[in-house]
């Protein structure tokens, strides 16, 4: 495409169906952080499609 | 929810549903910002008039660039629905089970840091230590109630940690010793000011600690100016080579140095870059959590200062990766092609339910930020959550919940916020805490842009 560069990202739709494992961190890294966003973690299940 | 901003040179545009992000040029940039509101025909005159005489663009640019944005929205990557909110609060009870402690091992501190959001770590209590007992009666529970789930996160925070140091290393060794019995492994972090970080701590740190969040606030005057002693002094000279030497040691990896930033440093980006300078790569920086009547509180007037520093700072982190001394700023880390999962971005933080806070006396609540606040207390670690009411609360919170949330673009990247910010401002955690919206989107815009910017050039 000429005027438009899609970057890679994870398709949270198909999500739905190879996530919720459960597996990521949940505090918001050592309790330190309230403004951390879940979008800055890992995904750590190393299975995801 | 289509979000379209421009930022250091680059036009980007979020599809938030599917999560995607692209890169356009501005003739796409403006044609997509009218494609929902104006028929075909307008939408064709109004770019051939902005576009037209100035830069060449043609009747059949823009056709094609229509092709291509039809192309995107069949493939579910702009302009996609939402299907998620009538599953929200299924998905975030998918893996509802407990699975990580704070623990507080010491309500009490060495340092008496004015902006403590704990109350200079007694968080408005008796100063206390957590003993053996209950800390491994902590451990005990959080392995019963997890369950079948084998990975576990123990946080040793207080407080200060180090004054119980010996507690800390019997409860990693018991934690240890129950591992294979229990199928369990324990993933272990630990925060600290670095006062009493000696070699025999760095070396039992690098030996079992994940991680470790070094606390400094970044230029000698700002860091001093909040965090003194008891008899007054910075702690500064003392902590940070003691951090430089700590960092060295675990081969400058698994660690933040993690700052707070007040209405004192509105300029905060010269204290991350201070400690850039300092040689420490793994950076974080948080806004100070207090009463808005604290004389440090950020105040509305800072917020478009503080804005502009989040820029700079993303400007200046990718000119120093190029120059091959780049360093990690926690909020822009994204892995965008295999972050957080849809389950993980309607959860949440997962306070309440899958994380909670430990008091010395084995006192539960959501997370430490609810310690000392009777309504949040969930129950002990010996007779486990009794308060099903505040539970349930946990529970129901997700990024949904709040309907604010529901037509912000931020929304699956913040998952709601934090809830005890949102119920510090609001009283109640299914509230929002502005300000807090307001830095986040900023600081979001930015880590995207940063990850557009590693992909290319501007279009």
């Amino acid at each position: 495409m000429k005027r438009i560069r899609t970057i890679e990202t994870r398709d949270l739709g198909k999500s739905v169906q190879n996530g919720g494992c459960g597996e990521c961190q949940t505090s918001c890294q050592s309790a330190c952080k309230t403004s951390c966003g879940v979008v800055n973690q890992q995904c750590e299940n190393s299975e995801q499609e | 929810m289509v979000h379209q901003y421009k930022l250091n040179g680059y036009c980007i545009v979020l599809d938030t549903s599917s999560g995607s992000v692209h890169a356009v040029d501005p003739v796409a940039y403006d044609i997509i910002a009218l494609y929902k509101t104006k028929p075909e025909e307008a939408l064709i005159e109004e770019i051939l008039a902005l576009y037209g005489p100035k830069e060449g663009i043609t009747r059949k640019d823009v056709m094609d660039c229509l092709t291509d944005i039809r192309e995107l929205e069949a493939a579910g990557k702009l302009f996609s629905p939402d299907p998620y909110q009538d599953m929200a609060v299924d998905m975030k009870n998918h893996n509802g089970t407990l699975k990580a402690l704070c623990l507080h091992v010491a309500h009490t501190c060495n340092l008496n840091c004015s902006y403590c959001f704990a109350s200079q770590g007694n968080y408005h209590g008796d100063r206390a230590l957590m003993s053996l007992e209950t800390g491994k009666r902590a451990l005990d529970f959080l392995m019963e109630q997890s369950k079948g789930r084998r990975n576990l996160e123990v946080d040793f925070f207080g407080g200060e940690p180090l004054m119980n140091f010996e507690v800390v290393k019997e409860l990693v060794r018991y934690a240890r010793q129950q591992e294979t019995p229990r199928h369990k492994r324990f993933r272990f972090t630990l925060t600290t000011n670095g006062m009493l970080l000696d070699d025999d701590v760095m070396e039992f740190c690098n030996r079992e600690m994940s991680n470790v969040v070094l606390s400094l606030d970044g230029r000698r005057e700002v860091h001093d100016h909040l965090r003194k002693d008891y008899a007054g002094q910075g702690s500064y000279d003392r902590i940070v080579p003691k951090f430089q030497e700590f960092v060295r040691r675990r081969g400058g990896k698994n660690y933040y140095i993690r700052g707070t930033f007040t209405h004192n440093n509105v300029d905060f980006t010269e204290d991350i870059l201070h400690m850039a300078d300092l040689g420490f790569r793994e950076l974080s920086m948080e806004p100070v959590v207090c009463a808005p009547e604290d004389p440090y509180a950020l105040t509305e007037e800072d917020l478009p200062l503080l804005f502009e520093q989040y820029e700079l700072l993303a400007k200046e982190m990718l000119r120093r990766e190029k120059a091959g001394n780049g360093f990690t700023f926690y909020h822009y880390m994204l892995d965008l092609a295999h972050g957080p999962c849809i389950y993980k971005r309607i959860a949440g933080c997962g306070s309440g339910t899958e994380y909670m806070a430990v008091t010395p006396w084995g006192d539960l609540y959501p997370c430490h930020q609810f310690v000392g606040d009777e309504r949040y207390r969930l129950g002990s670690v010996y007779e486990g959550v009794c308060n099903e009411e505040i539970q349930e609360q946990f529970r129901r919170c997700n990024a949904y919940a709040r309907p604010e949330c529901r037509d912000c673009w931020a929304q699956l990247y913040c998952s709601g916020g934090c809830a005890a910010n949102a119920y510090h401002a609001t009283g109640s955690i299914a509230g929002i805490y502005e300000y807090g919206c307001e830095l986040f989107k900023k600081r979001m815009e930015c880590a995207i842009m940063m990850q557009v910017a590693r992909s290319g050039d501007p279009l």
